[in-house]
This record gives C-alpha cells, structure tokens and sequence, in this order.
C-alpha cells in the first residue's frame, strides 16, 4: 500500500513537471520548431534578448507587482487593524464579506466588472483612452489587498489588547505605541501578504488582460499576444529563465529558513 | 518569527533587483517626454520587426523622430471594432480593412487626414486611390493589399483542390483550419453557396450558417495567426487564410501552396486610418508618411508579403516578390472576387448572433446531460442520507437515558 | 472612547472607500449592464437571449465537475503521503508542487499544446517508436486535462494543509483501540480532512468554469465554454450587455454552488464529529 502511494505520489510530480521538463528541453532547441527536437543551441536565448518589446513588459512587471503589493500592503494592513478594531459587528461582517469578494469570484468576472466601470466613468466624464497603467495599478491592488488583509488579521487577533494600552499608559504616543507594540508581532503576516500580493500580481493575466491598454503592457499580456502569433521557441527560452529564477529565490529562502531552525534549535539544546 | 530573517532577505534581493530597473526606466522616460509617443494597432505578423535581417519599423521611426511607438496586435476586425468602439483605449493609428473602414467612418470614429503631412501619399498607385469605402481619399491611407486563397500541404493532400469544397471533405476531418472570425469563415460557405458575400437576406446567412455547421465536425481548430504554427509543422493540411501570409508560411515549410478557387475569392485592401480619439495627430501623421518611405515600404512588403499599394516598392527591381503570382495575380483570376461591404446593423446583428451559435452549439452529447443528472441525484441523495443519519445518531444520543 | 481606537478605526477608512469604488461599484455595474440595452433602458431581453447559451453553461459544468473530480483523485494520496512525511521533507515536497504554480499559465498551457499535437511530441515519439499516432488535441479530453494540470495545486495544498494539522496521537489512539487501517482513514482521517476538500474542490471548480485560454488552445475553439463566451462578447461581438448577463448569471452559479458546499461541509463535520 504505501508504496503504491508513492508510486501514484511520483507520477503526479512527473506529470507536474512534464510541462516544464518539456518547455526548458525546447528552449535549447537549434531548429524552429516546438515539437521537434533539431540539436542544442543557445539561439532562442540570444533572440530574446533581442527582442526589446519583451524585455520592457519583464520590467513593467515588476513596476506593476512592486508598486501594486506595496499599496496594498500598506492600505491592508491599515486596513487589518481597523476591521480588527471595529466595534459594530454588522460592520465588521459586512467588511469582511466585502473582502471576500474578489477571492471567491471568478476571474474573468472581476477583470470584467473592472473593465465596464473603467469605460462607464470615462464615457461620463468624456475621456477616451482611460485604460493604462493607472487603471491596471487600480486592478492590481483590488485584488491583491484581500490576500494582505487576510494574512494580516489573524496575526492580530493573537495580540494582547491590553499591551497597546499599556504602552499608552506609560506615555506613549498612539501611532508609536502601535509600530512598538503591536507592529513586530503582525510583521510575519505582513510580510506573507506582501510576497503573495508581489506574486499575484506578477503572475496575472486574466484580470490584466481586461484592463490594460496600449502604452503599458505586462509580461502575461505579452505573452498572450505572442501565443497568438507564429510562435518561436524564444518563449520556451523565456520560461525557462523565469523558471530558473524562482526556483533560485525558493531555494534560498529554504536554506535560510533552515538554518534559522537549526540555530534556534541550537538555542533550545544550551 | 523566525520567517522573518528570510522574508527581509527575499525583499532585499527583489529590491535590488528593481531599483536599478526603475532608475532605468526613469531615465528612458526622461528622453521621451519631450516628443510623445503613439499607440499603434495592427494586425499581428503584420510589419517588419527586425528579425531575419529586416529593418525593425517600429524602432527606426523611434530613432528619426524620437517619438516612442507603442505597437499592439488584433487578431480580427472585429476585435480591433470592440476596443476602438469601448472608448477605453485611445489609438493613433489603426490599420483596417475596407468594410470595417466604412463602418467606422459611418459610425464617426474616423477623423479626417490632413494630406499636407503625408506627402509620400503621392507613391500610392491610382487603381487603390477612391476605392468604394473611402471615395474621396479622406479617411484612409493604403498599406497593403491581398485575397483570400486556399492553403493546403501538398505532402498531406493527394488532388490539386479546386474549390472550397475540399474544406467539407470527410477525407480530412482533423486536417481542415477555419477563420475564427465571422466575416471570413462565412464568406468561405457565402462563395461555396454561390451567393453575394455582401447579401442582407437573412435566408441567405441562414443557410451559410447551416453550411457552416455542417463543417465544424470538420474542422481541426478555428484559427487566425495560430495558423502560421500549425501549417509549417504539418499539423493540418488545409486552410483559407490570406495569401501573404501563405508566402511567408512557404518559406518554412516548402510542401505548401495555394490556390484560388474557382467559386470566386474575398479581395480587401487595409488601410492606415486615425480614430477620432487620436491623442497625437501630429505624429501619427508623420508615422503613416513613415511607413510610406520607399525604403521603409518596401521593408514591409518583403517581410509581410502582401501585395503593396506603393509604385516606388513595385516598381524597383530589388523587390523579390515583384511579379509574384501568387499576390500579384493576373487580371483574370482576379476576375471572380469581392470586397466586403459594410452591412446594414441588423445584418451584421445576425451575423454576429449566428456566429455566436456556431461558436457554443453542436458537440454536447446525450451523455453530458445524464452524467449531469446523475450528479446532482448522487449529490442530493448524499446529502438526504446524511442528514437522515445525523437525525438518527441525535435521537440516539439525545433519546432516553434507559436506551443506553 | 480613547484615541487609539478612534485612530484604528480610521486605519480601515481607505480600504472602506477603496472597496466601495473598485469592488462593489463593478459589480452594480454588472448588474447595469445586464439589465440595460443600448440606449440605456431597462430590459429583460439580454437574459432571455441567455437561453440559447444552455448547451455553453452545461459543457462548462460538465467539463470543470470532472475536471473537480479528477483533481481530487490525484490530489489526495499525495497530500496524505506528504503530510505524514517529516517536517523537512514536507516542506521541500510543497515548495516542488508549488514552484508549477508560479509559472505563467499560458505558458503551461501553451506547452501541453506542443506535447499534445498530431505533430507533437508525443506522437513524434510514437512514431518514432514506430507505433500509431494518437489524437489528442482538440478533444475535450485536452481541454479537461489542461484544467486539471492548472488546477491541481489548488486542491494538494488545502487538503495537505488540514492533513498536516491533523494529531498523529489520534490515529494512534485509533489503532490502540482496534481500528483497522481502513477504519483509521473512514473514520479519522477523512472526517478531518474534509474543511481541505470542501476548499479544494471550490479553488478548483471557479477557475475551471470560468476559464477560457485552456479551451481555446487545447479546444481548438470547438469546445466554447462560459468563459469563451463572456471573453468574446467583450473583446470581439462588442455586446456588454450580453457579456454581463452571463458573468452575471456565472456569478450567482458560483455563489449559489459554495453555499451548498459549505453546507455540506459543515454538515459533515459536525455530522461525524459526534
């Protein structure tokens, strides 16, 4: 039986990897083509760097996933504290409820509502042109801040009420008396919610694919038109580095993680 | 807590990693802020990039003039109609064909060019100047030219098809790519059905529709620009699509070829138009002279393929493709061809809703609708029982001491 | 009142206005559009028209609850098997089904087309073997294994997350007691990791039903599903209207499905915890 298991437990990983196995073997392809293997080469690579249109979307990317999860880890965790704090409970339920939205919708859906709103208001106000980078920030952010806000509040729920008000007894400051006693405890919450807002973010397309316009373009969008054209191998290659590169920041976070382990085992043990 | 080493480490790399990306692109903003830049929307595979040693248009304009070009594709008319038409996007120069041109100048989303701007209009030859959707030469500016063929793979298909027909033939059911775009996929059953591509009578898109229903089981998948990939690897064998665009396929893949068949082909010129909501007239004019330089023009043409609209680009003698037959064919196979028209709003309704019908109706089988059935009973039944068991298990644990 | 709380209280204000402006406005206007033609009236019209859109909305059910189901097969021995692992190897075996996730999903999808083509390859390798190729694209089969590829992290992490939870004191306590190894799981083990399933099965089923890249490169376009359809009706046919009948419609299915499940959830806890 628990061989069976992990028989069945290997063919699932192989079947996730299969995929990737097959996009990273092709990226090195020396033919154009992305279902015969002609030789290895390292000519994909050097086509993508050429290609300065997928470059700028790689970098506005970034500036869209950092911009984004930095917003909404800061108006989420405002956020947190206020729902954490809210005294009418109907209130409290109807925030709560409100927050859930964007997780529990489908995709498509929130990128649609996001879309009519954006061309209804801009229909009011007789502008054309409206979606860009701001509305596709405002996009970003919506959907990003329940993730932040929920990785938050339950951090907050642990804290002693009491110790805030203590700190304020003593004589301090509320904003100060918060960032010291209250803020080192929920920094793990928070910055869980930053990183899962920072990788929602980098990785969407549905929702961003309503809501971008012309002038700026993210790495998904660009894909999604080239998928829609003769396709090169240069996308393999692509994948290939972006693959690279997380499994890279997913290997040194769980080298760091385990030595901190070890040394505040070490701590135990004297 | 003890995440918390590893979290500010991760941040710190991604901040060293996007600090000098954001640096950068302060700087590349900075050199642009002074000239602009345009939104550019055409069709895809549809201007040299650079690639294959041709020139990249894009770039190069940017570096003459230093205005930034921000270039996206659609896949059809169509699509470029709802995004224009949404007012959510502006652009400054579109690239059209004839009937969606007449429709948006119907519909005022077109502004008027000023042809003081374009001097390189003059190169555009007489037979593609006042064609029917742009009579006065007002709106639009031509920027290449071609016709509907049938594409097939001679390794793959045995005859030398004639007719449309062969894209209904049982012999190669997996093997057949359709247009996915309405007006294409039912001109294709319109010409086979001898009837106008331009007809109002519903009858007659009825029964196109029903031609084109019958296809579907057919048909391997509906296509536009995906159609590059799956003819030059071999996945299928036949294919309408444009015939530029066969040339360029043909490079790749010396097996295929093309024919016009004889039931009567689409013809269509696209044009360079400036929407009404058009942010930077200035530059989107001196961007369509661009594209009407010789050299740039001719750049096009040999990497796109299609047949040019540009005296300079057809009459010198380093354009590969002069004469071609396949895009420049002579005047009597030309002679059973028809540009799309603009259709009346109730037409083009039906049209869209028939093609919505294609598009969802057919392949659900009986067993979808009893497996479903099926489901729900189990569900339903599941849960009856369980509350039936949860009432017993209560009365059971609430009932008399005694019982126990 | 101190000033603290009125402080906090002011923290949330932002995210108040936010969400008001950019998550509930949307959705009344889903519900605008939906219910207006054209010209701004109101009217019914749009979801009359929903009627010839059945045969959509029963192949995305149908599609997505095997897909649902699939994933569930697949998803449950391992999370079980990497649950019982030690804490180290538990955490390398999440992070490795996890890194897939992370990786653009047109991309993965786009990759299952090359595998899956006529001229893919696998049938390149078929044929090489000198074996009969095998069609695989196109099908609904293709479509449905792109949603479960896509999907099937969703339904690993929750379920091994309750799993993990779970007191290994229990099981053994089980055992002590005579329970045999099929006893444990009824009885235990599953009972307990139905919060994981209830939430696997919705994070699997709404991107399913909803999604519409994986039909359109693995479904050649033959097999529209809801997503398609909403997809097409704004980018290509330009009818909002009709585009925000049917997320609307998508939208209550949704909600109308995860109350039944949480339901049913709830029930079955507090049903067998007794």
């Amino acid at each position: 039986m628990k061989t069976m298991i992990r028989i069945y437990t290997v063919l699932v990983y192989v079947f996730l990897y299969l995929p990737i196995a097959v996009m990273i073997l092709f990226s090195f392809n020396s033919i154009n083509s992305t279902g015969v293997f002609g030789g290895f080469s390292l000519r994909w690579y050097r086509e993508l760097f050429r290609d300065s249109e997928t470059l700028n979307a790689l970098k506005n990317s970034i500036i869209m996933a950092v911009l984004s999860s930095l917003i909404a880890t800061v108006v989420g965790t405002a956020a947190a504290v206020g729902i954490d704090k809210m005294r009418s409970r109907w209130l409290k339920s109807v925030t709560l409820t409100v927050t859930n939205i964007p997780m529990v919708n489908p995709e498509i859906v929130t990128g649609v509502s996001m879309m009519l709103l954006f061309v209804f208001a801009s229909r009011l106000v007789r502008i054309s042109g409206v979606l860009g980078f701001w509305t596709l920030l405002i996009a970003h952010v919506t959907f990003n801040l329940p993730y932040v806000i929920l990785s938050v509040l339950p951090k907050l729920r642990q804290i002693d009420p009491h110790l805030q008000e203590a700190a304020q007894d003593l004589g301090c400051p509320p904003l100060k008396s918060f960032f010291l006693a209250v803020f080192p405890t929920i920094v793990p919450g928070v910055l869980t919610g930053a990183i899962m807002a920072f990788t929602l973010s980098l990785d969407d397309f549905v929702i961003s694919y309503f809501t971008n316009g012309p002038e700026f373009q993210t790495l998904p969008i660009r894909i999604f038109s080239m998928t829609k054209k003769r396709v090169t191998p240069d996308i393999y290659s692509l994948s290939t580095m972006l693959f690279a590169a997380i499994l890279l920041l997913l290997i040194i976070i769980n080298v760091l993680q385990a030595q901190s382990e070890k040394q505040q085992s070490k701590k135990k043990y004297y | 807590m003890k995440r918390r080493f590893a979290c500010t480490l991760v941040f710190t790399l991604l901040a060293s990693f996007v600090i000098p990306l954001l640096v950068l692109s302060a700087e590349a903003q900075d050199e642009t802020v002074g000239s602009g830049y345009i939104n550019v929307f055409n069709w895809g595979e549809y201007i040299a990039d650079g690639s294959d040693g041709s020139i990249n248009v894009n770039e190069e304009f940017t570096r003459r003039t230093g205005i930034k070009v921000n270039y996206s594709n659609f896949a059809t008319n169509e699509d470029m109609y709802a995004k224009l038409k949404s007012g959510g996007v502006a652009y400054d120069v579109i690239i059209p064909s004839d009937y969606m041109i007449a429709r948006l100048i119907e519909e005022g989303l077109l502004q008027k060019l000023d042809f003081s701007n374009i001097p390189n209009y003059s190169y555009i030859l007489d037979e593609y100047k006042n064609i029917y959707f742009d009579p006065n030469n007002e709106y639009s500016v031509p920027y290449a030219v071609g016709m509907v063929g049938l594409i097939y793979n001679t390794k793959m298909v045995d005859e030398t098809p004639d007719s449309w027909s062969i894209l209904w033939d049982e012999k190669y059911a997996n093997k057949i790519l359709m247009f996915n775009n309405p007006r294409d996929a039912f001109a294709i059953a319109q010409f086979l059905l001898g009837m106008s591509v331009n007809t109002t009578n519903p009858e007659d898109w009825d029964r196109a529709a029903e031609k084109l229903k019958e296809q579907k089981p057919l048909v391997q998948s509906y296509v536009m620009d995906e159609i590059y990939n799956k003819m030059e690897s071999g996945e299928a064998a036949l294919a309408p699509y444009y015939a530029g665009d066969f040339l360029s396929m043909q490079q790749n893949n010396p097996d295929l070829a093309l024919v016009y068949p004889k039931e009567g082909t689409n013809i269509f010129v696209d044009s360079m138009c400036i929407p009404v909501t058009a942010q930077n007239k200035k530059a989107a004019e001196m961007y369509i002279n661009f594209l009407l330089e010789p050299e740039i023009a001719l750049a096009n043409a040999e990497y796109i393929c299609y047949a040019s609209p540009h005296k300079a680009v057809v009459e010198n003698p380093e354009y590969s493709l002069a004469g071609n037959e396949v895009i420049y064919p002579p005047e009597e196979a030309k002679a059973n061809t028809e540009y799309f028209h603009n259709l009346p709003k109730e037409t083009l309704e039906y049209m869209t809703q028939k093609w919505n019908e294609l598009k969802i109706g057919g392949s659900n089988n009986i067993s979808i609708y009893i497996g479903l059935v099926v489901v729900v009973v189990v569900v339903v039944a599941a849960f009856v029982i369980r509350t039936i068991r949860k009432k017993r298990q209560n009365a059971y644990i609430d009932g008399p001491a005694g019982d126990k | 009142m101190n000033k603290s709380s009125i402080g906090a209280r002011l923290a949330a204000a932002p995210y108040l206005v936010w969400s008001v402006l950019f998550v509930v406005a949307p959705l009344l206007m889903v519900v605008y559009y939906a219910f207006t033609d054209d010209s701004g009236n109101f009217t019914f019209l749009n979801f009359a028209q929903l009627g010839s859109y059945s045969d959509v909305f029963v192949r995305s059910i149908w599609f997505s609850l095997i897909a649902t189901v699939v994933c569930l097969v697949l998803a449950y021995p391992v999370a079980y098997l990497i649950a019982m692992r030690h804490e180290r190897t538990q955490r390398v075996l999440v992070m490795l089904i996890m890194l897939p996730m992370w990786m653009n999903f047109l991309l993965r999808t786009y990759s299952w087309m090359a595998i899956l083509e006529d001229t893919g390859v696998i049938n390149s390798i078929l044929s090489k073997l000198g074996l009969s190729p095998v069609h695989m694209i196109n099908t609904p089969g293709a479509v449905i294994l792109g949603m479960v590829y896509n999907y099937l992290p969703y339904m690993i992490l929750p379920i091994y997350s309750v799993l993990a939870k779970l007191e290994r004191s229990m099981i053994e306590a089980a055992q002590d007691l005579g329970a045999n190894r099929w006893q444990v799981f009824t009885r235990i083990i599953l009972p307990h990791s139905m919060p994981g399933i209830a939430s696997g099965l919705t994070m699997v089923f709404v991107p399913s039903v909803s999604t519409f890249y994986i039909s359109q490169k693995l479904g050649g376009g033959k097999f529209d599903l809801i997503g398609d359809t909403i997809e097409r009706q704004f980018q290509t046919s330009y009818n909002y209207h009709l585009g925000a009948a049917i997320s609307f419609v998508l939208m209550v299915l949704i909600l109308v499905c995860m109350a039944a499940l949480n339901k049913f959830a709830a029930d079955d806890e507090g049903g067998l915890l007794i």
